[in-house]
This record gives structure tokens, sequence and C-alpha cells, in this order.
């Protein structure tokens, strides 16, 4: 547990990678807008789909849908489908509607979705009509969310990399962290760095479009999330630079990401050993005590979130467990590489899914844990495998030192209640008069 | 277009897997996007099933479009036929597939699978889940059903339960045990727990016994026509459904009506005098047509409620419930937008309501109590406890289930004795909603001994008081309207505004309010 050696040689980094094409059980792009509008707080998410993107919806947001939520979808309907001209009217008489009932709205997102992409309804170009017509109050952005090009969190890269061409421009050299986290990590991320003297730090998405960063060639970006591909890209056509760094999961992975940046910025070897002493130390106890009962599990990955590789390196260094098979929907190799030098070669990562061929690979296995969608999760588990429901991993905060510990309990919970639960358990009769006795 | 955050129904295509999934041995191919698996986490979350249901997805994406699609689509047939070998394939296209218009159907005829292909039409911008479900079992049934011999014994076919459906697992076996006891055997129950094979010898029974028309009907008119099968027309939920449902089906299978009543506890508990509180509680019932159609008749004539509106969002049976509004003498509501459900709720300011998932949370917010009588639901109303809607058992559920989130009889009598009582007052809120007791705040008593001194009546409540049509509460009055336990005093203030707007009173004192009371008194 705890391996802090030095990364493996080799790590994964060049491993070749299984490359599947069939059925994929996973979400779209849309589920990220379940987040990020909690994290945007002046923004509304308009969907423009079908009845299924609503329903998917309404599936996801589970009982977050009573609170007037910020995301709502125009559901396309027979009429709009006869012409293409009238979906234009349509959308700008259904905008104008929900912006006059929402004044506190500042930022609309026009999110695309499958039905509208394969109609090539120009959802940009009623953006930025949107954007003249209701200037300067609110700004209407659009990016897809659809099924047909993004894979889950990649919604909200999309979101994100719609987002940066619009930022004001800057010479400031400052610190950007790129992806939505929840409030009380991001604010612990912060507060190590600006303890190291790092600053100013601006965080994307900003929690309300009055508080946009700007960009420009001074500025430097890490990533907190590695499904943000678009968004790095998007970045750097901005002249921003990226500091590269292994994702912040684990005391180890937290370290080498503040690590990355305190390099970065010049910080003294012993500000920064001050600084994270003591929270590291906290970290690794709180992952010894919770990794209980991981140390020599197995686990396989089915793909969901791209967040499978960094946990995966959490995993087997850390908390001292053996990855099978590391599914993600779409492997970024530049993003990915810090994370895969420091794995042991030996696991299968494996990109893009047949479902039911991984199933086959999955049962042959048998591994003690199994990270998957609902989908699957209790299916495998009538089958006397232990999942762990892997949407968790996206909601719950996991990120940097404190929350370690509760990222290890996230995958020990399992293999415990299995433990604990005597279900079959019935003494024979016989058995019975036999302890009476 | 149209702006939609809750939708009380799927698109088509996840009826057409609540089909699949109910039955046994048939696979459904569906040409659909990457992410609409979404919809198997329905089945196996909140139905809790062990299984993944059924359905193999073709999950194109974007640089799959063009020709592409129809290959990745036979390709998707081919390997669902050889993993699964069901008896039957059902195919079809969800929303997105729809606009790019492959033809499942036709695509899956020229394959020559060795089974029935199936093809469903399932317009997604048109219709919506109940539709799909309908629909799909209607098709399986005119593909697969045959003339066969009737059974010896008389029996029936149970027709239009599914996977996902409100309590159908358990309304199955309430009901197979209640037609034992006439002496009527089951021959077929589908979509659930049937299989194609099982599809073909529905021309066995006697007779169909449609227990939920939204899922069933177009298959049993079929049926009626194509194999002389004639069906009920009676739901079987409520005491008095219940015992036209013995008698309908008696007269259609000639065989005595009987009806085992010694486990029925309803009408006993609604006579009891616990149950005299209940008299003319106001109650809004919303759902799907049926389970409404079931509920409005329950709560008028078996637990002696007053039903002040109804409704369902599913349009197909839009013209029953009206015509249940007219027997009612009230207002139907036919919507899928729960906003407008929710001014109606707010307008009519019921007691308590009668509804789905949606309608709690409606309940919830406006402090109204609710209990659950149709989909959608969430997973505790799939229950591990045995708990149907339909026959004597049925009957036993729903009052339980409905008088629970009411306060009972003698607790309300108890609030009203000491409601000036330290523990009793109103921020405590009711001690079983687990909401901690908070002792009254001296301001409260200050406010109280205020009542009492003269020119009270002289300080306005805080509400705006220009213009002659606005009604302003006088601030003792507000008090005194406090006074009255929570769960009446929306429908105080609505009546006491009503009796002081009629009359032209623009300011509410502690005698209006009397007044009003005395007024509406019933």
């Amino acid at each position: 547990m705890n391996d802090q050696s030095p990364p493996p040689m080799p790590g994964c980094r060049d491993v070749p990678v299984l490359r599947e094409r069939g059925q994929r059980e996973v979400f779209c792009g849309l589920t990220g807008i379940i987040w990020l509008h909690r994290k945007m707080q002046d923004a509304f998410f308009l969907v423009v789909g079908s009845r299924t993107c609503a329903h998917l919806l309404q599936s996801a947001a589970g009982v977050m849908i009573f609170a007037e939520p910020r995301f709502g979808t125009a559901i396309l309907e027979e009429t709009d489908l006869a012409g293409m001209a009238d979906a234009q009217d349509e959308l700008d008489r259904e905008v104008a509607r929900l912006l006059a009932r929402r004044p506190d709205i500042r930022q609309l997102f026009l999110v695309g979705s499958c039905p509208s992409e394969v109609i090539k309804l120009d959802l940009a170009k009623a953006a930025e009509r949107m954007s003249a017509a209701h200037a300067p109050n609110v700004r209407v952005i659009n990016y897809s969310g659809s099924g047909i090009e993004t894979t889950f969190t990649q919604g909200e890269d999309a979101c994100l990399a719609a987002m940066v061409p619009v930022l004001p421009e800057t010479d400031a050299r400052e610190l950007v962290l790129v992806g939505a986290l929840p409030d009380v990590v991001e604010q612990q991320a912060v507060g190590l760095l600006e303890a190291m003297g790092i600053g100013p730090i601006r965080v994307l998405p900003a929690p309300r479009k009055a508080d946009d960063l700007g960009l420009g060639a001074n500025t430097v970006f890490a990533l907190t999330q590695p499904f943000l591909g678009d968004t790095h890209a998007a970045l750097e056509r901005r002249g921003a630079r990226h500091i590269p760094a292994p994702f912040p999961f684990g005391e180890e992975g937290t370290t080498a990401w503040l690590q990355a940046i305190a390099t970065e910025f010049d910080v003294a070897p012993d500000l920064f050993e001050r600084v994270t002493a003591a929270p590291r130390a906290r970290a690794r106890k709180a992952v010894a005590q919770a990794a209980e009962g991981l140390d020599g599990k197995s686990v396989f990955f089915f793909p969901d979130s791209q967040l499978e590789v960094p946990l995966a390196r959490f995993l087997t260094r850390e908390c001292g467990m053996t990855a099978i098979e590391v599914g993600t929907p779409y492997l970024h190799r530049d993003l990915m590489g810090p994370d895969m030098d420091l794995m042991v070669q030996g696991p299968v990562f494996s990109e893009g899914q047949d479902v039911d061929m991984q199933l086959d690979r999955c049962r042959a296995a048998r591994p003690d844990l199994t990270v998957c969608g609902l989908g699957l999760a209790n299916p495998l588990e009538a089958e006397g495998l232990t999942t762990k429901w892997a949407i968790e991993l996206v909601f719950t905060p996991v990120h940097f030192y404190e929350q370690a510990g509760d990222l290890a309990g996230l995958f020990s919970r399992p293999l415990r209640r299995r433990a604990v639960l005597k279900l079959d358990a019935a003494q024979p009769p016989a058995a019975r008069a036999e302890a009476r006795r | 277009m149209k702006l939609a955050v809750w939708t009380y129904e799927g698109p088509p295509h996840v009826g057409a897997m609540r089909v699949a999934t109910g039955m046994r041995d048939l696979h459904f191919v569906l040409h659909a996007p990457q992410g609409d698996t979404y919809a198997d986490l329905l089945f196996t979350m909140i139905e809790r099933r062990n299984h993944r249901p059924p359905v193999t997805y073709t999950t194109f994406q974007a640089r799959d479009l063009g020709s592409d699609t129809a290959d990745l689509f036979k390709t998707a047939c081919r390997d669902a036929y050889d993993r699964f070998r069901p008896q039957a394939l059902i195919v079809g296209a969800s929303c997105t597939a729809e606009l790019i218009q492959d033809d499942p159907g036709g695509m899956a005829e020229t394959m020559d699978l060795p089974v029935p292909v199936i093809p469903l039409e399932l317009p997604s911008y048109q219709r919506k889940e109940n539709f799909g479900a309908d629909e799909t079992f209607f098709q399986i049934t005119r593909t697969l059903a045959r003339s066969v011999d009737r059974t010896a014994r008389p029996s029936v076919n149970l027709i239009g339960p599914t996977a996902l459906g409100f309590r159908h697992r358990d309304d199955i076996t309430e009901l197979t045990g209640l037609l034992m006891d006439m002496g009527i055997a089951v021959n077929v129950t589908a979509p659930m727990g049937a299989s194609p094979a099982d599809i073909a010898r529905l021309g066995a029974a006697h007779a169909n016994v449609l227990m939920y028309p939204e899922t069933g009907e177009s298959a049993c008119r079929w049926m009626e026509r194509e194999l002389g099968l004639p069906y009920t027309r009676t739901v079987p939920i409520g005491v008095g459904a219940t015992r036209d449902f013995v008698a309908e089906l008696a007269a259609l299978l000639d065989v005595p009506a009987h009806l085992d009543e010694s486990r029925l506890r309803l009408p006993w508990y609604s006579a009891s005098v616990d149950s005299t509180y209940l008299t003319g509680k106001r109650v809004f019932v919303f759902g799907d047509g049926t389970h409404v159609k079931a509920a409005a008749r329950i709560a008028r004539d078996e637990m002696g409620f007053e039903v002040v509106g109804v409704g369902c969002y599913n349009r197909e049976t839009a013209r029953d419930v009206r015509a249940l509004a007219r027997d009612f003498g009230v207002e139907a509501l036919i919507t899928d937008d729960y906003l407008d459900v929710e001014e109606r709720i707010e307008a009519l300011a019921p007691e308590m309501i009668l509804g789905t998932q949606m309608e709690r949370h409606i309940g919830k917010r406006l402090g109204i109590p609710c209990a659950v009588i149709s989909a959608p639901v969430h997973v505790q109303d799939f229950p591990a406890r045995y708990s149907p809607q339909m026959g004597i058992e049925g009957a036993n559920v729903i009052f339980d289930t409905w008088v629970h989130p009411l306060v009972m009889g003698l607790e309300e009598h108890l609030l009203h004795m000491f409601r000036d009582d330290f523990e009793f007052h109103d921020a405590a809120g009711a001690s079983h909603h687990g909401a901690k007791a908070v002792p009254r705040s001296a301001a409260d008593d200050a406010a109280r001994a205020a009542d009492s001194m003269p020119g009270a009546d002289a300080d306005l409540a805080a509400a705006p008081a220009t213009g002659g049509d606005v009604v302003t509460w006088l601030a003792c009055a507000e008090r005194e309207l406090k006074k009255i336990p929570f769960f009446v005093r929306g429908k105080a203030r609505r009546n006491t505004e009503k009796f002081a707007a009629d009359r032209g009173v623009t300011q509410i004192s502690v005698e209006t309010l009397y007044e009003a009371k005395a007024h509406y008194a019933r």
C-alpha cells in the first residue's frame, strides 16, 4: 500500500490499446448538465432534442428535478421536422418565453442532441442571433451533448470548450484550474496553492458570468479532470499553456499534481513540503484505513467517464489492487500519459466498447470488483460479481487530499458489504438441533 | 417545440422495452444512437431487475452516419440472434434513428433469420411510452397469436402487465387467486412473463381480462375480432369495481359469480368511527386514466372523500376521464405538463392529492399530503412486500396507503384540543414527519397576548393593500388563521378570501374569518 516508489520502468504509456467497436452501454454528453448547472449558478441549459432527451435528464437527475432546476428540453415536434426555417422561429419563441420567466439567467446554453444534430438544426447560428437579441444581459452559447458525438463527461468538455473562445483577453500571468469540481474540493485546491504563494487563481467554469476569467499567452492552466481534451485544445488555441500532471486522486496523485504547478511557479521545495506535509499524512492515513480489504484484490473497469485510468492508477499504487482491464470511452494519450507512466504494465487498456464481448471477458476474469454503470451493476451482482457503480465517482467529492480516504472507501464499501451480508445463511434443522444440545 | 422539464411518459421505444423486458425469450433490436442505453437503468434500478433488459442497441455514433448505419443495424441484429437465440425478435427505431430512415423492419426481413421478426412503428415525435407498449404488444400478438382449440375448463388470459408497471407484479398474483376462487384458470399472462410461444396459444382462453387498457387494449380488441375472445371492461381496483368485475366475468364465461371477501377489510375500516373524519376530505386525483378512474370511485364511494378535481396525462384515455369528470361534476385536466397540474392543485387547494411521483413532490412543496396511485413512480413504489392495487388485498392496501399521509382522526382531534400547547404549535410540525419539536418562543407568546389587546386591528399585515379588489389580512386575523391546524389552513384562507371578495370586503378581520367559517360550515 501507499507505494511511493518511483515510476515503474517501463510504465504503461506506450502499451498497445484494445480498440473496440460495437454496442456501447454509456450515457450521452447531455448528462453533464446535471452537475454543470449546479456549478454555474446563473446558467440555464436548454437541450434542443426529443422526448428521449427529456426522459434521460429526468432519469439521471432523479429527485433534483423538482427544485426549479436550471435546465430543460425544447422537445422537437412533428411540425419542427417538416420545415427548417420554422424550427429557428420556434426556438426563438421558446427562449424568449424562458428568459422572460427566468430573469436571473445570464448564460444560456443551447445544447445540441442527436435529433437536432441529425436534422442539422443550426444551433450555432441560433446562439449568435440570440446573443445579439438578448445582449448584454444574457450570453447564449451552443455546444453539443449528443450521444453520437459525446460520451457522458465529454458533455462537460464540449461545454467548456465552447466557452473558451468567448472569454475576454488578458496578459496577466494567471493560473486557471479547469474542470467543474464540488465547491468544497475546489476551495481546498485553491487554498493549498495559495498557501504556496501561487496566484491569482481562476477556475473554469466560473460560478457566474460576472466572474469570467481572461485568457492569453501568459495564462497557464491545469486540468482537474481527465475528460477535457477539447477544452485543452481550445485553451491552447487561445495561447494558454498546459501544465501536464497526473490527476489529483489519492495522496500521490494530488501531490504530483500540486508539484507540477509548484515547479511552474518556482515554489521552494521546503515551502512545498511545509504546505503539503500535514494533509499528505492525513490522506495517507485515511487511505490506509479506508482501503482495508482492497489490498491484493482485482478490479475491472467498464468504460464510463474517462476517470478510469487515473482511478486505476490510484487503486493499484495506493490501495494495492491489481487492474485486469481498464476500459475507457476515449483515451487521450497526451492527457493520460502522466498517469499511465505511473502504472505497472499488466492491465489491458481498452478504448470504446462492444459490451457483450467485454461482459464475456469480465465474466471469464471473475474480478473481485467491477466498476460499471447502473445498467450493468445489478445484473452483474446477480451473477455473483461485486460491483461499484461508476456514476457516483463523478458526483461525489473525490479529488485531492481530504477526499482520498472517501475515494478509497467508495471502492472498499461494496466488498465489505458482500462480506457482512449473510443472505444465504440458514442452518439446516439438524444443525440447529445440534446447536441447542 | 415545447419546453419540458418533467415528462410523465418516456418516448414510445421505452414502451416497447417495457414489453420486451416483461417477456421471456424475446429480443428487441433497437436502432438508436449511443446514449439511449440510459433506459436500461430504469429496469435494473427502479424495478431492481437482476438481468439486463433483452435489448440490443445499435449505438451508432456520428462517424457511422451515412450508409454505414444500415450495416450496423444488420450486424447488431445478426449478433443479437446468434448470442441470445430468442424465439422471436422485435425491431424498431428510436427518435434519432427515425430521422435517418434506415427502416429496421425492412432490413431485418431481408436477413432470413429463422425466427419471426416483428417490425415496430414507433412515431417518436407524436406518441409516447404507453402507446409504444400498447402498439408493441399488439404487433407481437397480431404476428404470433393463432386460432387454437379452447381449453376444456374456463380460462382467461391476463392482458396488459409489463415491466416497469405500477404494481403489475402483485396485481397478477392477486387476480390469479381471485380467478382460481371462481374456478377459472389463467391460460397466459402477457406480456409479463410470457414467451413468444405463449403468445401463440393466447387463443386457447375463453376470454381476456384486460388489466391495463393503456398497455393491452389494442391487442384485446384484435383478439376479440380475430380470435373471438371477449374481454372485460371493468378494471378491478377498489371494492365496488372488484365486485363488478367478478359479475362481468361470470356473465362472460357463464360461471357463478363468487368472491371470497373473508380477507376484505376496507369496508369495515372505512365504516369504523375513526374514519368519520375522512368525510368530505377534498381530494385531487391525477395519473394515468385507468388508475384515476378507479381511484375517483374509491375516493367518493368507499372512503367518503369529496373529489374536487380529476385529470390524466395520457391523452389516450382523455375521453374516459372527461366523462368521469362530468359524473363527478368537476372539470377534467388533460395535460402532460406538470406545471399545469401544480397550478390546478394550487387553485383547488385540496386536502389530499392522489397522484404520481410528480404530484408527490408538488404536494411536498405545497404542504399537502399525497398518496401515489399511478406511474410514473420511483424505486420506493416497487416495494419488496406484497402490495397489489387490484382485488381484495388491493383494496386493503389502498385504504392503508391513502389514510397514512393524513393525520389520523384521533390525532386530528387531539391536535385541535391542544393546539395552544407548547409542543403542538405549528412550527413544531407533526412528530411522525420527523420534524423536531421547537418550543414556542417568547415572541410568539407576546404576539398572542397582543391579540387580546384593543386596537390590535389597526396594524395591517405586510401585504400591500391598494386597489379595491385586493383583499388584505389584518394582523390579528392572520394570527388567528395560524391557530387553525396547518392541514386545513389553506382551505380556510381560500374560503375566507372568497367570502370577503364576494361581499366587497377588502380587509379581513377575525370577525370576517369566523363569519366565513360559519358560512362554509358543513
